[in-house]
């Protein structure tokens, strides 16, 4: 799949705004006034600019709030609704902390099941589709929870950060090896595909034109998997492996921390940038291509 | 709305013969034609005579080789368009229920003006059937030519989607998959047409007539069943042939 940068930064920064605002609402860290302001700031920050760069790619943006029209059964309209959702409940929430010094601990609560939801609906929108079978896996919803919940923590500076980017770190290595294999297992070749096996071996011929076309461009990009396994080893060192080693034997003080999250975020977005790039859907079999 | 359609009336769809299909492409070319001057936004080209071309089309031929080890290649031609599936993924992925299948008559459709060209359910499409327009920034997809078939304007004989009406060779038929007695049923049953990958579990309408097997000519070793006939008549040339064959070899 096309790797576009849109889709790259609204499934990163929104996941780790919502995981942030998860652990806002539970009252870790319990700040108040300007602290809790400045944390607030950055999870809206996070959440909200990932949500606006999701509609770079749309064809026509203007319609963006049709799209809130068919939860019942998109998993795509679900992400928008809860997570719109969960921004005007927990703003009340914030509100009402940063400006009076209330906590009303019920809403926050209901923020952070809304929030982690979103997270939810949004790993669900790959999870579902049949077609990239590296994605229809019972880990990618796992995944992206992790993220948001590791990334969260981190970003709340609490201490069980550690334990969940190591879980992370793990999940994500296992991910990627059963993601290898998935597509195999899911029995699709040029033979199924094409319902031409019991005549032989299958190959394409001729194209159905010669140049690219939106199938091609979107759905079967190979251009940069062949650096996959390096990509995958920095990735893993940098969101999990390093900052687990940091924080577990240094003392953490702003700038150091300022430091593990960098760390984390560029460990996300190439481990996001190859959940695109590496995932192969079925119609590229009909390009032999995949 | 995106949900589906528990049942729907009928079941309109097409059967594509691939022991006939000649790979012309001239359905292709119908296709664009009528699709880009009548129902929704037109099928833009980009760059149509540059160096990179790239245009929206709704139905594209492949052409696929299948060989056994030891036996001849054979070339099947392989026109793919929507399916017009009964669970339809397409459909139920759509977050502003653009997408939607008709009860009435089963057939996928796009409604443009709700379309926000989010491209997931192309995503959602194993067989490549839609395909976001560069210039409208819409998703485009057979539409079975909806605007032909139910057309009291046009003569009866043109009631028909514009691949079918325009294939030479008679490899592409329409009709209804629900009634057991209509031609393309029948065609099905005789021939057993088959869907397209079945493991994803879409149950397309279409199907897809395999190629009959070819006759195995190629057991004793002769290039062509005709090498007999091809054999030289006379050995050695006799008469005026004779003499200068030999007045020849002794120069």
């Amino acid at each position: 799949m096309h790797p576009a940068a849109s889709v790259i930064i609204f499934t990163s920064l929104s996941g780790l705004g919502f995981g942030l605002l998860f652990f806002l609402g539970l009252g870790k860290p319990d700040v108040s006034g300007w602290s809790a302001f400045a944390f607030f700031f950055i999870a809206y920050a996070l959440a909200v600019g990932g949500l606006l760069a999701s509609t770079f790619h749309l064809g026509n943006p203007q319609r963006a709030m049709k799209a809130f029209s068919q939860w019942r059964t998109s998993w795509l309209s679900r992400e928008g609704v809860v997570a719109v959702t969960a921004l005007l409940v927990m703003g009340l929430y914030a509100a009402l902390l940063v400006f009076t010094g209330i906590r009303i601990a019920p809403l926050g609560w209901l923020g952070s099941v809304l929030s982690i939801t979103a997270v939810y609906c949004t790993a669900m929108i790959y999870a579902q589709l049949k077609t990239v079978p590296r994605w229809n896996m019972a880990t990618t919803p796992i995944l992206f929870l992790l993220y948001a919940l590791a990334g969260g923590a981190l970003l709340a500076a609490q201490t069980f950060a550690l334990l969940l980017l190591a879980a992370l770190t793990l999940v994500q290595i296992l991910s990627w090896m059963r993601g290898d294999l998935s597509f195999a297992l899911a029995g699709h070749n040029i033979e199924t595909a094409t319902g031409l096996g019991h005549l032989g071996k299958v190959r394409l011929l001729e194209s159905p034109h010669s140049g690219e076309n939106y199938l091609t461009r979107e759905m079967v990009h190979v251009i940069g998997r062949k650096h996959s396994f390096k990509l995958r080893v920095i990735s893993a060192l940098c969101l999990g492996v390093i900052p687990v080693v940091l924080l577990g034997l240094f003392q953490i003080g702003h700038l150091s921390a300022l430091l593990i999250i960098a760390l984390h975020l560029i460990g996300l977005f190439i481990s996001r940038w190859l959940f695109f790039a590496e995932a192969e859907h079925v119609v590229g079999l009909y390009y032999d291509k995949r | 709305m995106t949900a589906l359609p528990s049942s729907t009336q009928k079941k309109l769809g097409l059967v594509i013969d691939l022991d006939i299909c000649v790979g012309c492409h001239a359905c292709v070319i119908n296709c664009k034609e009528w699709n880009t001057s009548n129902y929704g936004a037109p099928l833009s080209d980009i760059d149509a005579y540059g160096s990179n071309p790239v245009g929206t089309f709704l139905n594209r031929i492949h052409t696929y080789e299948v060989k056994l080890d030891n036996k001849i290649a054979q070339t099947v031609h392989f026109p793919k368009s929507c399916l017009h599936c009964e669970d339809a993924p397409c459909v139920t992925v759509c977050p502003t229920g653009a997408s939607y299948k008709r009860v009435e008559d089963g057939i996928v459709l796009v409604n443009e003006s709700d379309c926000i060209g989010c491209g997931l359910c192309a995503w959602a499409c194993p067989y490549g059937a839609r395909e976001l327009d560069a210039a409208e920034g819409v998703m485009k997809k057979c539409t079975l030519c909806v605007d032909r078939i139910y057309n009291e304007n046009l003569p009866e004989i043109d009631r028909e989607p514009a691949c079918v009406r325009t294939c030479p060779a008679n490899a592409r038929h329409f009709g209804d998959f629900a009634d057991p007695d209509s031609n393309v049923s029948q065609m099905s049953a005789e021939r057993g047409g088959m869907q397209l990958m079945p493991q994803q579990e879409t149950k397309p309408v279409n199907r897809y007539l395999p190629p009959r097997p070819k006759a195995d000519i190629h057991t004793d070793g002769d290039i062509d069943i005709l090498a007999p006939f091809l054999e030289p008549v006379a050995d050695t040339p006799k008469g005026l042939l004779g003499w200068l064959d030999k007045a020849l070899e002794a120069i």
